[in-house]
């Protein structure tokens, strides 16, 4: 919803999109998150133990402050370690006894933003940067959110409205719309290429796993370009990056398997700090050549 | 160096270590339970030595499955225990699964070998067109004429064959009103409302108005990878007593729809009154609690709170509190799932609930089935075998990242095997190896398989132990899925003692199908149940099995029948198969 398009409903519509409009944006994806973690508890059990979050968002929230305190002199804002927590607990599943990897990938998470930064600019989102290392370095421990969310449509559905709500009032719909419609697009592809089933490529995206990832990762405006030409063009670099790791995935390339889980997160991973280190590097000479 | 890089260097060198703690704490769940030493158990495949030659083979199905033909047909291989000549020898009988493959009874010859007399006794030829196939048996006596009957269940018709003596049986089940068509993997014996006489509840697995080979529609798989409840009833029939049952499953409230795979009986909460358990695959375990005969109440029992696939359940006293817990197996595989096994440790007296005790090893068997309690070293403590593998076919393709597409979506894309992915000659799950879990006190789970002996990595589905050579050791026989059947004699270090007994009801149903008999021995106390079929598509010998370790006598044996009474047996003599038979009730 744009707010050309806000503006012509009724007027406390209107002035509440207008006021959500004036908030931090995190505020509303931590609304959002929150929503998420509630409807899937309550309905589907999706946490498999409030210590798994608590420890995540705990660890989150105390790395954060830790290491803003002792790298800036300061106490950082927590809404970013609080999403970071949350997302953590919905999409890290390890085995059941085990929950080092919450205390470790929560760590991880909020460090990478500290330490695996190109001048002064972090490169990961940190969830998806603990994610991917979780599954790459502790397969054997670690799995991803897969069908944990009941399989059902209602659930989805008010996800995904309040999700393409939210992106919206953060201007960010063009990213979640472009990564959409290219993964479509790459979906019948695939399935024109592997003569499979389209509903079968076309499934993951009503997954659980998609959108956390659709709102929340391939959303996070401090680690994608800054402008929404740039971002439009990241988002589908990632969906192409993902449709070859999906393909590798159907002809069984073995050497790339540890991908294969989560196709997508990995190629937000592999895509999205290369193409912030070319704009931060392309920006830098910009402004040294002026 | 300012104090500002200085603290950069700190917060990296930690963010690196952190990262390193990952890789290594990951090769610690990898190396977690692997054996310390050499158990004092060793196994041996002897079943080509011992005659016991069978090779399973799983169903075709309508053409119109073929894409995912692999993944449905992967049902079947069973095999379950019983005396059948009352020759006091435990005879094996194995279910094939295609058309025109004939299943197997193996009769014990007493001299360590086995041969199969199903033909002779009309319990072979049972997998037709438009009769359906064998998915598993279960035997008791259910006429409590002193001779084992088989029901057979089946994706098709249930097949109830009466042993009449001379290793013959007729199919009365037409006569017992137990024509039934389901597409059923499990089935248990319980005598629901003590009145001596067996009882029978089956769990439907596809539903039943499905014929896997004349398909109406391809709209037959689970609506949900979690909490699916569009599979097959579930079926109680009530034994009238005069050959005939009669279904009593709305009644009594026991018609689940969820995708049941296995079943266990057992007086779960000590009121007397032997309860079910399902293990159900696409959707969390069931306790129905028995309500004195009268009905059955679905319990909480804390049982909801994980939904996973469900493989088998296994029932026995654990960790030797007196109690009988659950052991329910899981799918567990790298990367992509850990729903992990359940050791439903039971706390209802107390809690009201079972409470979660997998950890270490026992969480994670791979695709794990049928699984099995039972004291293989006779040190008085129970070990786990479990086997599993889900289908072993090119080892060099895997189904997994394919299933995972259409795992997240919604239930009614997958609820069509049409839109699944084909599956063409991946493995999923495959070439997986057996489990053999020693318990090492608060060490917790160790595996021993392989310095056990057990290395196979067969597509098992069903194992069973029972003390095949009359020993006092317990063997292990498993049926694999398209492959060989294997025949695990146990060899034991010698120096520890062990009891065992067979029952006979008399005012109980004669097999004595859930009984339950405690051994009080050097101050230690264990429990077995009488198993009326229990793991996936398996039952153990009705005879229960007792390690005593280095303890040489039994201070007190305690039998709670089935129909209620108690029998105390003072000092028995170990080393030895006691036969028991229930005492009369005293005269008023």
């Amino acid at each position: 919803m744009t707010d050309s398009t806000a503006a012509a409903l009724p007027g406390p519509f209107s002035a509440l999109w207008a006021r959500l409009g004036r908030l931090d944006p995190r505020y509303l994806v931590s609304f959002l998150i929150t929503l998420i973690l509630v409807l899937g508890e309550m309905r589907y059990g999706i946490l498999g133990g409030y210590d798994r979050l608590a420890i995540a968002l705990g660890v989150s929230v105390a790395t954060e402050l830790v290491l803003s305190r002792m790298l800036r002199g300061w106490f950082a804002n927590v809404q970013s370690a609080y999403i970071t927590g949350i997302s953590l607990s919905l999409l890290t599943k390890p085995r059941a006894d085990l929950l080092w990897p919450f205390a470790l990938g929560a760590f991880l998470a909020i460090a990478s933003k500290y330490v695996l930064q190109y001048r002064g600019r972090h490169l990961w989102n940190p969830s998806n940067f603990a994610i991917s290392l979780l599954l790459v370095a502790a397969p054997a421990s670690v799995a991803i959110l897969s069908h944990q969310w009941g399989n059902e449509l209602a659930t989805n559905a008010v996800i995904w409205c309040f999700g393409l709500l939210i992106v919206s009032r953060v201007r960010m719909l063009h990213v979640t719309l472009t990564y959409v419609a290219c993964f479509l697009a790459l979906a019948a592809l695939r399935s024109w290429i592997i003569g499979g089933p389209m509903l079968a490529e076309v499934a993951p995206l009503t997954g659980p796993m998609y959108q956390l990832f659709v709102f929340f990762m391939v959303t996070d405006p401090k680690t994608t370009v800054s402008t929404a030409r740039g971002r439009m063009i990241v988002a589908a670099l990632v969906a192409v990056a993902e449709m070859a790791i999906r393909l590798a995935g159907d002809y069984h390339v073995a050497a790339l398997a540890p991908l294969y889980p989560a196709p997508a997160i990995l190629a937000l991973a592999i895509v999205g700090p290369v193409a912030k280190v070319i704009e931060i590097y392309r920006s830098r000479n910009v402004r040294r050549e002026t | 160096m300012s104090p500002l890089p200085w603290r950069r260097l700190v917060v990296a060198a930690a963010f690196l270590a952190a990262a390193a703690l990952v890789i290594v704490l990951n090769r610690r769940t990898v190396r977690a339970g692997a054996s310390p030493g050499a158990p004092s158990f060793h196994f041996t495949d002897v079943a080509a030595r011992a005659g016991v030659r069978f090779l399973h083979h799983g169903p075709t199905l309508d053409p119109r499955l073929d894409r995912v033909a692999p993944l449905i047909a992967s049902l079947g291989a069973a095999v379950s225990v019983a005396d059948v000549n009352n020759d006091g020898w435990p005879d094996l009988y194995f279910t094939n699964s295609r058309f025109g493959f004939p299943n197997a009874l193996y009769l014990n010859q007493r001299d360590g070998t086995f041969v199969d007399v199903a033909p002779e006794a009309g319990v072979a030829d049972l997998n037709r067109a438009g009769e359906g196939v064998s998915m598993g048996a279960v035997w008791g006596d259910v006429d409590n004429d002193g001779l084992e009957d088989l029901l057979v269940y089946k994706w098709g018709y249930l097949q109830l064959f009466k042993n009449t003596g001379n290793l013959r049986f007729v199919d009365v089940t037409e006569r017992a009103g137990l024509k039934r068509w389901m597409n059923a993997n499990s089935a248990v014996w319980i005598d629901y409302d003590r009145d001596g006489l067996l009882d029978l509840y089956v769990g439907g697995y596809f539903r039943s108005d499905i014929d896997l080979w004349h398909l109406k529609t391809t709209r037959i798989m689970e609506n949900s990878f979690e909490f699916a409840d569009n599979g097959g009833k579930n079926l109680l029939f009530h034994n009238l007593g005069n050959g005939r049952f009669e279904d009593v499953t709305d009644r009594m409230g026991v018609g689940s729809t969820r995708w049941t795979l296995a079943l266990a009986a057992a007086d779960f909460n000590g009121d007397g009154w032997p309860d079910l358990f399902l293990a159900n695959d696409y959707g969390p375990e069931e306790l129905y609690l028995n309500d004195h005969g009268r009905r059955f109440v679905l319990s909480r029992a804390g049982l909801d709170q994980d939904s996973k696939s469900g493989m088998s359940a296994t029932v026995g006293d654990v960790l030797n509190r007196g109690r009988l817990d659950a052991f329910v197996t899981n799918i567990s595989e790298r990367g992509y799932l850990f729903q992990g096994n359940n050791l439903r440790l039971n706390f209802l007296p107390e809690l009201g609930r079972f409470q979660q005790g997998a950890e270490g090893v026992l969480v994670d068997a791979g695709w794990a089935w049928g699984a099995q309690l039972g004291d293989l070293d006779n040190d008085g403590d129970n070990e786990l075998f479990i086997v599993n593998g889900y289908i072993s076919a090119d080892r060099n393709q895997s189904y997994w990242y394919a299933m995972s597409k259409i795992a997240g979506a919604n239930g009614s894309v997958f609820e069509d095997a049409n839109s699944w992915p084909a599956i063409g000659n991946a493995s999923l799950s495959g070439y997986e190896r057996s489990r053999v879990l020693k318990l090492l006190g608060l060490a917790g789970w160790s595996d021993v398989a392989a310095a056990a002996g057990v290395t196979d990595e067969y597509d098992g589905r069903a194992v069973v132990l029972a003390d095949l050579f009359n020993r006092g050791v317990l063997d292990a026989v498993v049926a694999n899925q398209n492959q060989p059947a294997l025949l695990y004699q146990n060899t034991l270090t010698p120096g520890h003692h062990w009891i065992e007994f067979r029952l006979v009801g008399t005012q109980s149903n004669r097999s004595a199908i859930g009984a339950q008999v405690t051994v009080e021995a050097g101050g230690r106390r264990q429990m077995e149940i009488v198993d009326g079929g229990s793991g996936f598509a398996s039952q153990n010998d009705r005879r229960v099995h007792f390690g005593l370790g280095e303890v040489s006598t039994v201070d007190r044996v305690v039998i709670l029948w089935p129909c209620g009474s108690t029998q105390t047996l003072e000092r028995p003599e170990t080393d030895r198969l006691h036969l028991i038979t229930e005492a009369a009730p005293p005269k008023p």
